[in-house]
């Protein structure tokens, strides 16, 4: 077993569907191999899905839909953009995308950490949520779209609009809607259109807590994308809170 | 305006007699009806906070208290009745969703009482269920079209066909999904342990595991609901069938709130979520849109566990089920779980509960007979689901198009419950929906599973019966085999899409 560790595998994943592609990723996870890399992947639906051992995973092209679902300690690294679904419901591990997202990034994510280059789509961090030491940590570099981080329960979400053009609002309309636990940071401003009704805007760095978690994530997060900290960090940041943890609490007569 | 106050449902009769004053109503009783009195040695009642559950008069030695409706709180009126009143005056006073448990109680029809089971007579003999062979094993997955069959090396005949997982219930009843945390663990207990021993399934609703409970893991369904809780890797490879819950009989098209003082350290353990904080499950689950997102779903969970396990998905019966049905059989689904409008729940808003859905029975019927058409009955598995009351309702459900029923009111009524639906208050005197360690130690989950495998014993002697009865020895020979029922009392449309003929109709 021992001797695999070390050993890279490689994949062509031209003509594969998704069943035999993720059978290979698994058989070679199973023998102890530590480093996949798939090439020519076009498409192909959950990898790192039902994955053991932890792998790291490698993707040149464009995975398809729920990539790292319901994954557990995998890292995977995406040289192009990814699609929807992306970390659906992950348990643990890390997720790259060196481009753009599409929506419900992170679903239900309890653990681990997913990080994008680029923009992402609807629905990002739906209903993340933490527990004891699992804690799962969304940063997005680009612009995120509608319903960012709704019914959030728990977690980090922090979007940094790099490189957005100013007509482009860094988050779309109803952020926060239903949320009853977790954090987001997002670098700038946003306006009361922008947010759902549950949520209450503050403003972090001032308390030494709010940066020190922002660094912690951050800092990982330009090292791999070769970005400046300190020139991000430097602007001033949002930080959305939801206005109760029981945002329905009042619904019902009893 | 005087605040009126909701008028008293219920009164507390005690038996001066009788009462000897030793307060164990005063003590079990977690509504606090029961007042002791130190002063003068007695015991009196405050009837405004009694739900009808009936324990104290369970408990009571020397028979001193009866319940009883209370008749007289308002002039009878056919139209403004005194839950109407009730209820009314309640959303006055706090502008609230007013809350309910348990299943739909209104005096809508129940088809299984209109409908009749064949027997034998002199042309084909019955079966004597005492001396002869009764197959009441079912099997729960998809199904091939064909068999093909070839000789191995050693000239025996062997199957070629290759057979997707299923799931084998030695009798055609399951017990279905009740989340830990909306009832009790020595309820989960007693569910997980009676199909252990009974060969059938329970399933775990959308409240995750608890680590008590994974020892059952083979007789285990488990359930993926929108909210996603405590749904991680072992959890997926320790059940026997993975669930992907869209609706609920009992609420239709909402989601659930499971509120914090519900969620106790156990409970939040099993859902992997903080003490103390909301479980909130949205309506839908946001990465299903479509039939395409479902079929993404069932996909995932089966990439998840190496298709290792039938992946069946629950709906609620409303009025498109139909179609909903054929998409979800397309979608890849191993088995289709549908629940009917009186179907049970731990909390649901009232007026959704009696006003959304439809009865089952046109539900199974209309299914059942669409996939049929189509040509792909054979691809799914039908579970019916929602107020099975008897083995006469099972074995009409069976006949109809079900391969297997889904029960849950009925477990409960046999672990003690009274129907009093009040189960959203946490405050259960039967130890059955709640979390308060008081109320929960009064379930003893060895007799639990005692009695719940005496009512599954016995609803099997009466499907044996009555299948003998008509000259069947297997419950597969049943299975929407609607030339065994006949309706009565029923309009010709109602027959039609029950499909089955109206009584004094010969073949």
């Amino acid at each position: 077993m021992n001797r695999n560790i070390s050993k890279l595998q490689r994949i062509d994943a031209r003509d594969l569907n998704y069943r035999e592609l993720n059978r290979l990723i698994k058989d070679a996870a199973n023998e102890g191999i530590k480093n996949i890399h798939l090439t020519n992947v076009n498409g192909q639906r959950y990898i790192g899905t039902g994955v053991n051992n932890a792998p790291k995973i490698n993707i040149n092209g464009v995975p398809g839909n729920d990539l790292g679902a319901f994954m557990d300690g995998c890292s995977i690294n995406v040289s192009g953009n990814g699609e929807d679904g992306i970390g659906n419901t992950m348990n643990s591990g890390r997720i790259v995308i060196n481009g753009s997202a599409g929506d419900i990034l992170g679903y239900s994510m309890r653990g681990g950490e997913i990080f994008v280059k680029g923009n992402v789509g609807y629905r990002v961090g739906i209903h993340m949520k933490s527990y004891k030491n699992m804690y799962p940590v969304i940063i997005i570099g680009g612009c995120a779209r509608d319903f960012l981080g709704e019914y959030m329960a728990g977690g980090l979400l922090i979007v940094l609009g790099l490189n957005r053009k100013s007509k482009n609002p860094i988050v779309g309309s109803y952020c926060g809607t239903g949320m009853h636990g977790g954090k987001i940071f997002i670098r700038g401003n946003v306006e009361p259109w922008q947010l759902g009704k549950e949520v209450r805007v503050y403003e972090p760095n001032k308390n030494k807590d709010d940066f020190s978690l922002i660094e912690k994530y951050l800092r990982q997060y330009c090292e791999l994308f070769s970005l400046d900290f300190d020139s991000i960090i430097k602007t001033n940041f949002t930080k959305l809170l939801p206005g109760s943890s029981r945002p329905y609490g009042k619904l019902y007569a009893y | 305006m005087a605040k009126r106050p909701t008028p008293t449902e219920f009164i507390v009769e005690r038996d001066k007699d009788r009462c000897i004053a030793c307060q164990v109503c005063v003590r079990m009783c977690s509504n606090d009806v029961h007042i002791y009195d130190a002063d003068t040695n007695t015991v009196t009642s405050d009837n405004s906070k009694c739900v009808g559950c009936h324990f104290c008069e369970t408990l009571c030695p020397t028979d001193a208290i009866t319940i009883k409706k209370n008749e007289s709180s308002f002039k009878p009126n056919a139209n403004w009745s005194v839950s109407v009143i009730s209820d009314i005056t309640k959303q006055a006073e706090t502008g609230g969703v007013i809350l309910t448990g348990m299943g739909c109680d209104k005096p809508y029809t129940i088809y299984w009482d209109h409908i009749l089971l064949n027997a034998s007579q002199v042309t084909n003999p019955s079966i004597d269920p005492l001396r002869e062979p009764m197959e009441l094993r079912r099997y729960i997955g998809r199904k091939p079209d064909k068999i093909e069959l070839d000789y191995n090396k050693k000239g025996k005949i062997e199957l070629k066909t290759m057979l997707e997982k299923q799931l084998k219930l030695e009798v055609p009843i399951m017990f279905s999904a009740m989340s830990y945390g909306s009832v009790s663990l020595n309820t989960c207990i007693s569910l997980a342990k009676a199909s252990h021993e009974l060969g059938i399934f329970y399933n775990t609703g959308e409240g995750g595991l608890h680590k008590s409970l994974y020892k059952y893991g083979k007789n285990t369904i488990i359930q993926i609901a929108s909210g996603r809780f405590g749904v991680h890797p072992e959890y997926l490879r320790t059940g026997a069938a993975i669930e992907i819950k869209i609706g609920q009989g009992a609420k239709p098209g909402i989601g659930g709130h499971l509120p914090g003082e519900k969620v106790s350290k156990e409970v939040s353990e099993a859902r992997m979520i903080p003490e103390g904080t909301d479980a909130i499950s949205p309506a839908p689950h946001h990465d299903i849109y479509s039939i395409e997102d479902l079929r993404q779903l069932i996909h995932a969970l089966k990439e998840a566990t190496d298709y290792e396990k039938p992946v069946g998905v629950k709906i609620a019966a409303v009025h498109n089920v139909v179609p909903i049905a054929s998409g979800v059989a397309r979608a890849g689904a191993d088995y289709i779980a549908i629940d009917g409008m009186r179907g049970g729940t731990g909390a649901a808003p009232k007026v959704i509960r009696d006003n959304v859905g439809i009865p089952i029975e046109f539900a199974i019927a209309a299914v059942d007979a669409r996939l049929r058409e189509e040509g792909i009955r054979t691809k799914v598995s039908l579970i019916a689901a929602g107020g099975f009351r008897s083995s006469g309702d099972v074995i009409k459900a069976i006949a109809l198009g079900a391969d297997a029923v889904y029960i849950a009111t009925s477990a409960l009524i046999a672990l003690g419950c009274s129907q009093c639906q009040k189960c959203y208050t946490g405050k259960c005197n039967w130890g059955i929906a709640t979390q308060d360690p008081y109320l929960t130690k009064r379930l003893n989950p060895e007799i639990g599973v005692q009695r719940l495998k005496n009512l599954i014993r016995a609803w099997s002697l009466e499907i044996k019966d009555m299948l003998g009865g008509m000259g069947i020895n297997s419950i597969d020979s049943l299975c929407g085999n609607r030339t065994h029922l006949r309706g009565i009392g029923l309009s010709d449309r109602e027959l039609e899409i029950l499909g089955i003929k109206s009584a004094g109709e010969p073949q």
